[in-house]
Parts: C-alpha cells; structure tokens; sequence
C-alpha cells in the first residue's frame, strides 16, 4: 500500500511539474484534442441542432421511427462509430479516395457523428419542451413551424450552449473512435485519451496521469462555463427541465 | 402548422365553396348589430382533442366592432373557442371556419392575440415587440417606430432594452398587448389576460383594451371576471361543456330573465354539477 501511494505521489508531483512546466509533447497533444474535437462538435452542432429542430416539428410518417432510431444512437458506443468510419475511410471503402484515414480529418469525421445523435435528442426535447409554452404564441403571431423551431433555440439558447458543450465533453473524452481511424500516430492523429492508453500501458504513469490532469481541467472547465452562462442567462431551470 | 393568416386565407377559399356565411348562425345580438359587416362565422364546429369533445356544434358569427366576451366555468371552452376563431387549431377545423374580407378595405382582417400567461422570448422587451413585426412583413424601415409607438402607448418605452422576463407579470401583459398594438390588428383575441394580475395591474390592462375597442378594434375575450364582461363587451357569450348556450348583448345578458335556465344558475355562481 505504502509503494502504492509512494508511486502515486512520485507520478503526480512528475505529472504537475510537465503541466507546470509546458513540456511541448504534453501541450502538443492537448491543442491537437481540442483541435479534433473542437471542430467535430461545432460540426456535430449545426447538424444536430438543425435535425433536432425538424424532428420536433415536421410531421411525416416514419417519424417516431426516426426519433426512437435517434434516441437509440445515444448509446452508440464510439469504437462501433470508430469502427464504421474505418470501413467507410479504408482503401477499400466508399470514401477510400478522399484518403484520409489516419489523419485528424477522419478523427473529426467519427466524432462528428458521434455527437450528432445527441444534440439531435436533446436538441429536440428542448424545442418541444418550449413549443408547449410558446409555440402557440409564435404561431398566433404568423411563424411557420420551422420558424418556430428556430425562434425557440434563440430564446433556449444557453440551454443550446449547453447541449454543445455537452458534446464537447463526449468528444474529448472518448478513446475508441480516435483510436481507430486515428491510429494514435505520435505527433499526427495522437490526442489525450489515446496518450493515456498507450502512455499507461507502457508504464509512463507520469505522462498519462498529466493528460488525465489536463483532461479534468478541461472538463471542470467547461462545466464552470456552463454554470456561469446559466447564472448570467438566468436560463438555468429551464434548461434543467428540457434536459431531465 | 399554418399561420393563421394563410388559415384565414384557407378559410375563405372554404367560404366560396360552401357559399355566403350562413344567416342562420345564432344571433349574437340584434338589429343593428347584425347589420354590422361579418368578420367570422363558425357553422357547427365540433373540437376533438383525442377522446375529448371540446367544442360541440357551435354556430357563431362575429361582425367587426364587436366586442364579444366568453364566459363560462373552467373547462367551458372559451381557451377552444378564440383558438378556433384565431385559426390555431389544426387545419380539421377550418372547414367550419368562413373568415370573410374587410370591406371597403378589401383585405383579410389582421388578427393578434394575448395569451392569459404571455410567452415572451428571453431577448429584451424591444426585439418582442420587433419580432411580430418581421413575423407580419412589416418593411424595417417601420418596424423601429411602429414598437416606439406601441411601447409608449403601453408605458413600457423607457424599459425597450431591458429583458422581457425580467419584468412583472402586469408589464409582461403590457407588453403582449404592445407586441399586438404594434401589428395593428383589425380582431384582438384575449384569453383571459386579466386573470393572474393584482388589482392595480388588472385596471391598467383593461385601460389598454378599452383602448383598443376605442380605436374601433373588434375585441373577443375570455373572462371570468363578470363585471369585466360588463365594463368591456357589447355582447356576452355562455359557454358550458363545450355548449355555447346563449349569446347575448351585454345588456341582455344581464338583466334579461328570459335568460337559458344554465346560464341563471351560472349568474348566480351556482355549480352546474349541483343541480
């Protein structure tokens, strides 16, 4: 136990001294995470915002068979996103040509889709969620259905925010999808949770639990940014409601 | 959803097929009321919303300069009956619905209604009233002084940049009642929008509708405040499980003892489901 907390130690003191210390592999890997995911959720967000907005108000048939697909996808796990993306990127695949597996590009590419199905839901129940308050009033006043939709995510819109930044974390932090059409190549396609796996399965505890570090800030980060808008918007409770 | 403009559009369309609005509508007032032009006509209209009948057979037709109040229990179908009138209910309904065109103007009438809790987006005062202006075509060029104009006459010109939910519950109705000042409407539908305020709230609200039914707006209103009813409307209509029992002028209503048996017991606050 005593070798234990010693090892623990001795790895969080190297840790916070490459944190402290800007070690340019550490930050590397950082700015290339933020970079990957970064765009995959702003991405991830025009769709799904787009999608969950047109889901919440168009009537077509097929349509509770779209959602019910959409709020299964929520449990997509992302190696089966990473492993789908494989297929479509491989030499061999419908997208092969593009040739960018390998490359961020394809690691923007699995977690875009990643992301989409959850903003989509959440978008979704957050539109509904408003129709049901305003969506007479805005229809009284001549919107359309779409217009609608799109009125009502300006006036949630720190709940938005924070459906986005919820899928930043997802992003972030998952491994499986990067690991795959990434290929965890050092200084091309390696991000944080990659490093951490391989960092850790060859023993550098120091290295990974420095990215785990970086990683939590992150989040702990983001999560302070969303209270803050929330508190600033005084959108909170609302934006609780739609989500629960 | 169809806006309630096309609706309108939708239901004259539906007018010309079915022929002039039928003179067989009840008659909501006499004499020279009814020589008044007609604005809406509902011939029967049944409401269902699942297994709930929310509007039986209702025949009403509602002439321009109007000022019509709903009265009736909760659950009467007043809230279904200025949905239906307004054009919000899905399009099923429109077939009962015969919206004709103003005259001499030649147009549709333009139509605003104020909710009983208002829905205000969370963006500041002037970009509600801003918003029903773009919503209705209204060129930018005239948006800025049409929602000058209307938050001044409502008071509220001074708070044009504050947040909408910001503001009590009588200046969120003020607003309302801007954000319909400002499309200058020819009917204004109220769903009881007096019903959550206190009382110093309540007499400056009802100074702004009496406002509009001075300005020659035609006014449909539910309330369940009877001396409202009085002060404002020039007929009253009771309704009672979906039924529209009886309609009658103002005055009528209220001192006439020839009134139907269910709306007595109504005047007298008795329960229908005690006798």
């Amino acid at each position: 136990m005593r070798r234990f907390m010693n090892d623990v130690t001795l790895s969080l003191q190297q840790a916070a001294a490459l944190v402290l210390g800007a070690d340019p592999t550490l930050w590397g890997v950082v700015r290339l995470s933020l970079q990957v995911s970064g765009t995959a959720c702003l991405l991830g967000a025009a769709i799904g915002l787009l999608l969950g907005a047109a889901l919440a108000v168009a009537r077509f048939p097929g349509q509770p068979l779209l959602v019910g697909l959409l709020n299964t996808l929520l449990a997509l796990p992302s190696v089966v996103v990473g492993l789908l993306v494989y297929l479509l990127l491989s030499r061999a695949g419908p997208l092969g040509s593009l040739g960018i597996l390998f490359t961020p590009a394809a690691m923007v590419l699995a977690q875009t889709i990643l992301v989409v199905p959850l903003v989509a839901a959440l978008a979704r129940r957050l539109v509904l969620s408003a129709l049901a308050d305003g969506g007479e009033q805005l229809q009284s006043l001549g919107a359309g259905r779409f217009t609608s939709a799109a009125l009502l995510l300006l006036h949630e819109r720190f709940a938005v925010l924070t459906v986005v930044l919820t899928a930043f974390g997802r992003a972030i932090a998952e491994v499986g999808a990067v690991m795959i059409v990434g290929g965890n190549i050092d200084g091309v396609t390696r991000v944080m949770t990659t490093s951490i796996a391989l960092e850790t399965s060859k023993g550098d505890l120091p290295l990974a639990l420095a990215l785990g570090l970086v990683l939590l800030g992150v989040v702990a980060l983001l999560n302070a940014f969303i209270g803050l808008l929330q508190w600033r918007g005084g959108a909170g409770y609302p934006a609780r409601e739609a989500l629960a | 959803m169809t806006t309630p403009s096309s609706r309108f559009q939708a239901a004259t369309a539906a007018a010309t097929a079915a022929g002039p609005a039928s003179a067989s509508a009840p008659a909501l007032g006499s004499g020279a009321e009814n020589k008044r032009p007609e604005l809406i006509t509902l011939q029967a209209a049944d409401v269902h919303f699942g297994g709930t009948h929310a509007l039986r057979s209702i025949s009403l037709t509602l002439h321009r300069g109007d000022r019509l109040m709903l009265v009736g229990a909760n659950g009467s179908g007043k809230t279904t009956l200025l949905r239906l009138l307004h054009g919000l209910l899905p399009p099923h309904t429109a077939h009962s619905r015969t919206v004709q065109p103003l005259l001499p103007e030649h147009r549709l009438p333009r139509a605003a209604m104020v909710f009983q809790r208002p829905f205000l987006l969370n963006l500041s005062v002037r970009f509600n009233v801003m918003l029903g202006l773009w919503l209705h075509g209204v060129a930018a060029a005239e948006r800025a002084a049409r929602c000058q104009t209307a938050l001044q006459r409502v008071g509220l010109a001074s708070l044009a940049r504050q947040r909408a939910r910001a503001l009590s519950g009588g200046q969120q109705q003020r607003l309302a009642l801007a954000r319909a000042w400002a499309l200058d409407p020819d009917i204004l539908f109220l769903d009881e929008p007096t019903a959550s305020l206190d009382p110093s709230a309540k007499r400056e609200v009802e100074a702004l509708i009496q406002d509009f039914a001075d300005q020659g707006v035609t006014l449909v209103m539910s309330t369940h405040n009877l001396g409202q009813a009085k002060r404002l409307g020039t007929r009253v209509a009771y309704l009672e499980a979906g039924e529209l029992v009886v309609a009658r002028e103002v005055h009528d209503f209220f001192s006439n003892p020839d009134l139907p048996e269910r709306a007595h017991q109504f005047l007298n606050g008795e329960l229908p489901w005690h006798t």
